[in-house]
């Protein structure tokens, strides 16, 4: 060895031990990030990685069901077998809507909303993309998983309204969560939920909903289920059982037939509303999967306004039935008695305008009951200018007119008792004797919903209690007790006039209603005809109602009870330019009175939900 | 200052004799490591010997019979093929870049049916050897000229382009950093690592240019993890949160979420490190770590043992591509570098790589086996 060799061997040794400090060098700068990453911040890393390994779903409880007082089913859940997108998941979203199409009916509309709802909604969150399909197209879905990324088919649960448009206004209908509205409950994210949106559907939302259970899963990164690592319960939808009779209400639907019309029938002894229509009615069902435009705007424009519930939002002036209050506030207020008649020469002048009564050639002297049984309007205005505005407000308020009865629908009117006040407030003018008269007749200012003619009619014949309306007889399986229900505070002898009165109309001659009878051995029936004008004519046209544009003819109206001598039933009905109260709304009623009497309840087992529905057990992942 | 009168015996010992001088500590130790690789697959593969641990086992028998060839042939074969075999590595690049076959977006292997050569692994060996040869009969000075540095830089650039060009950026810069560290070792002045280190740095601006979308990604990636946790950050972002997620102690063999249920990526190949930190945690890494390190120093000791100059390059030169190895791997799993397609020394899943890192072990074994073989200055003499 040379001493370039040595030379060379002391270089490399110095060169050797420089690359060797180097590395260990780089080797301590290894160590050290091993220790900053899994022990400085190696608690948040194993909270990701928890994370990541844990998912947590929902498990959406079945919503509870809506029942009638004898425990048919009004409102029930469907299968609903579905497909869902996880926008995150799909490899090529456009790809696998290209592949679901060839396997579930995917329309270009329904593809555009998607793509919409896609870009729209964060990408890890579900969008349904077609929903009620058969099990043959939903195996195929599930055959051809692997080609479709991002597709999870899941049996789900849709809402059913077995009775459809018969029960659409009073149950309402559920509808998908609108954008913007997903904050709060977790399951208003969940694909496809729906919410109530109208009816007692939205009334009862949170109750029929329920609470969201969930499961913790452990996942793969792939997202599939390895095995649930622990599972909460929800609490299951409350069930609702409502006092609705539901084959009373299919009969008194089906009578109201293809009129713009509304029938309640109330229980005169507690409130309970046996039925309630309004017609014509939509499809709840069609709602529960979105309608397309040209349907909803086919149901705005339809002009006997299918969407509005006509038993509680339609305003009504009460013509005729109105008297039954008038009378109650005369008799009440003392300023006629039975005594006090009128001479109806068929009209009455009041400075230079003429009020009419109904019967052109007049009725001739009448006291209170032939007023009643003939619908005197003379007589009503005679005696309107002797109670005053006032004191038939009053009287018509504790009937339960002029506020909303909160029988729990969010569409409720309240409707328009006119008194001194209100035309000051309303319209900013003195009370003239022109609105006086029209009050008495149940005219001008004067606007009620069928509903409210329905419980006035049940407190009339009731006579003693203010009974309220009511729609729900037990909600979870608990009793919805009655509120303590106040006096009516009238009179026992001034019921009876007015009863007798009523009596009269169906049952004695001269009677508005003569051709209304129940035909029930033995029972007999009250009622009062009324024929509201909805335009009053200029002086001279001589046109018939008949002849007269639909929507220009008088709405028809009748209320009435039975028994008349241990009063049970009380039912309103207003037909909608109808023209004639007599003629035609008190068939109807008389029908539909007859139906409930036979159908009498107290002869038929209610049904009572077991008490404790809210037992534990979820349904659906 | 040294006897050296029983060299000649030595030229001609037995095969049991040059076993009995390898250096068995060293075996130990790369078995050793590739066992951790063993017991990893066995564990990523959810309890089982398939689909991976069982066939690196038996790569890893196929690779020490190789090694075991290259360890018993005279240093002097490997020095006086060191330049064909050069050549023939390039040929086969080149031939890779015309003909091979496509997989991964870039041209990386030939299919030789068996198994798949990279002529990429064979060319950093042809190129420590070669770099080796050349600066075999040279003193520190007289490679430090201009004119006689020029030709081992040009054996280092030509095959690293091929090699980028493929793109495996990787592996170029394996070779780059492998061939200059032979080059720094043999003892190449210190201006020319520094004025390479500067220019380095300029030309940073022209690279990004030639850089491949992914590539750029990569990079942007490791600057910033949560760019895109979902997409390019997804792998590095999943793999922090298996390192970070294993504390000091371990999730536990085979108790690792993160590399069970799948979320680490390539969790049998270049994230394999990954799910040793997972599941045995600190002390896991850190006793890995300890294992190459300790085989790195071996390798030092047994160079500075070895008497000519040429040995001493060869198994520096390959200690450097060792290191940098699993350097590039550890601290691309931990985010400490972007992302670049390297596999765990002797752990990781593959054939190619534990046949090439054999191979290269059993030069190293050969050069200490012949430690004390005179070769002239001048090797041509006898080659």
């Amino acid at each position: 060895m040379d001493s370039r060799d040595i030379e060379r061997t002391k270089a490399i040794t110095r060169r050797a031990v420089t690359l060797g400090g180097m590395k260990a060098a780089l080797f301590i700068v290894l160590a050290g990030r091993m220790y900053y990453l899994q022990v400085i911040d190696g608690a948040q890393y194993q909270m990701l990685a928890e994370q990541n390994r844990i998912n947590i779903r929902l498990l959406a409880p079945p919503r509870g069901l809506i029942r009638d007082r004898f425990g048919v089913d009004m409102a029930t859940n469907k299968q609903n077998l579905r497909v869902v997108l996880i926008p995150e998941q799909a490899d090529d979203v456009n790809a696998t809507l290209d592949g679901l199409s060839k396997l579930v009916p995917l329309g270009d509309t329904t593809r555009a909303r998607l793509l919409r709802e896609i870009r729209r909604t964060r990408g890890y969150i579900p969008v349904s993309v077609a929903e009620n399909l058969s099990w043959g197209q939903f195996s195929s879905v599930n055959l051809n998983m692997p080609d479709l990324s991002g597709v999870q088919p899941e049996i789900g649960e849709t809402r059913h309204y077995p009775y459809a448009d018969m029960t659409a206004h009073t149950i309402g209908y559920v509808a998908p969560v609108p954008e913007g509205q997903t904050e709060g409950d977790p399951l208003l994210q969940l694909p496809g939920f729906r919410i109530g949106k109208s009816g007692l559907e939205k009334t009862f939302d949170l109750k029929l909903r329920g609470k969201a259970g969930n499961s913790r899963v452990e996942v793969d990164a792939f997202g599939r289920s390895i095995r649930e690592l622990a599972r909460q319960d929800g609490e299951l939808g409350a069930e609702l059982v409502l006092t609705l009779d539901m084959e009373l209400q299919k009969y008194a639907f089906e009578r109201l037939g293809n009129e713009s019309a509304s029938a309640v029938v109330m229980d005169v002894q507690t409130g309970d509303v046996l039925a309630m229509v309004s017609t014509p009615a939509f499809d709840p069902n069609t709602f529960n999967v979105g309608l397309t435009n040209a349907q909803w705007n086919s149901y705005l424009r339809h002009d006997h306004k299918p969407l509005t519930n006509k038993a509680i939002a339609g305003l009504y002036a009460p013509g005729s039935t109105y008297k039954l209050s008038v009378a109650l506030a005369g008799l009440e207020s003392g300023a006629i008695d039975t005594n006090f008649r009128a001479f109806c020469s068929g009209k009455k002048q009041m400075g230079n305008v003429t009020f009419h009564c109904w019967q052109k050639n007049g009725h001739g002297s009448v006291d209170l009951h032939d007023a009643i049984k003939g619908s005197c309007d003379v007589y009503f205005y005679e005696a309107a200018l002797r109670i005053g505005m006032d004191r038939m407000a009053e009287m018509a308020r504790r009937l339960g007119m002029g506020e909303p009865l909160n029988i729990g629908l969010a569409d409720e009117k309240a409707g328009i008792i006119p008194t001194r006040a209100w035309k000051k407030a309303a319209h900013n003018a003195p009370l003239t004797q022109g609105d006086l008269l029209n009050a008495g007749i149940g005219q001008g200012f004067v606007l009620t919903t069928p509903l409210q003619l329905a419980t006035m009619t049940a407190r009339v014949a009731n006579g003693v209690k203010a009974v309220r309306p009511r729609l729900v007889r037990s909600i979870g399986g608990q009793p919805v007790h009655y509120d303590d229900v106040p006096d009516l505070g009238i009179a026992r002898s001034s019921i009876a006039e007015v009863q007798a009165g009523a009596f009269g109309v169906s049952n004695e001659p001269g009677g508005t209603a003569l051709r209304v009878k129940l035909d029930i051995l033995g029972v007999k029936m009250c009622g009062k005809t009324g024929t509201a004008q909805v335009k009053r004519l200029k002086e001279g046209d001589k046109r018939t109602q008949e002849e007269l544009p639909w929507h220009l003819r008088n709405n028809a109206l009748f209320i009435c009870w039975a028994p008349h001598d241990a009063p049970r039933y009380a039912v309103a009905v207003v037909l909608e330019h109808g023209m004639k109260g007599s003629q035609y709304a008190g068939p109807i009623g008389g029908d539909i009175l007859r139906q409930a009497m036979l159908r009498d309840p107290a002869r038929m087992a209610a049904y009572s939900p077991a008490p404790d529905t809210k037992s534990k057990g979820p349904s659906r992942a | 200052m040294i006897d050296f009168g029983f060299q000649s015996n030595r030229q001609s010992r037995s095969i049991p004799q040059k076993l009995g001088d390898m250096s068995w500590l060293l075996l130990i130790l790369i078995t050793a490591t590739c066992g951790v690789g063993f017991v990893m697959l066995y564990s990523v593969a959810g309890g089982s010997l398939e689909p991976w641990a069982g066939r690196q086992i038996v790569r890893f028998g196929v690779g020490l019979v190789l090694f075991f060839i290259v360890a018993l042939v005279d240093v002097r074969v490997w020095l006086s093929i060191a330049y064909p075999f050069y050549i023939f590595a390039f040929v086969l690049l080149v031939a890779v870049e015309m003909a091979g076959t496509i997989g991964m977006g870039a041209q990386r292997w030939i299919d030789l049916g068996l198994f798949q050569l990279q002529p990429a692994e064979l060319m950093k060996i042809g190129l420590v050897l070669a770099l080796s040869r050349f600066c075999h009969g040279l003193t520190p000075q007289d490679i430090s000229r201009p004119l006689v540095l020029i030709v081992p830089i040009l054996m280092i650039m030509i095959p690293t382009f091929f090699v980028a060009r493929q793109p495996d950026l990787g592996t170029a810069m394996l070779m780059f950093v492998g061939g200059a560290g032979t080059l720094f070792v043999a003892g190449v002045s210190w201006s020319y690592f520094l004025a390479g280190g500067v220019a380095g740095l300029l030309a940073i601006i022209p690279a990004w240019s030639l850089l491949r979308d992914y590539q750029r990604d990569r990079v942007l990636t490791f600057l910033d993890p949560g760019r895109d946790p979902l997409g390019a950050g997804y792998h590095i972002l999943q793999s922090k949160i298996a390192l970070g997620s294993g504390g000091m102690f371990g999730k536990g063999f085979m108790q690792g979420t993160q590399s069970q249920l799948d979320f680490l990526p390539e969790k049998q190949t270049d994230f394999i490190f990954t799910v040793l930190g997972e599941e045995w945690g600190l002390v896991g890494g850190l006793a890995l770590l300890f294992l190459y390190f300790v085989t790195l120093m071996m390798m030092y000791v047994m160079a500075l043992q070895i008497r000519h100059q040429f040995g001493r390059l060869v198994v520096l030169g390959i200690a450097v591509m060792y290191f940098l190895y699993l350097f590039i791997n550890i601290a691309m799993v931990m985010g400490l570098v972007p992302v670049v397609g390297v596999p765990l020394a002797f752990v990781s899943y593959g054939g190619t790589a534990m046949m090439s890192l054999l191979i290269s072990f059993g030069l190293v074994m050969s050069c200490y086996v012949h430690r004390d073989i005179e070769i002239p200055r001048r090797p041509g003499a006898f080659a």
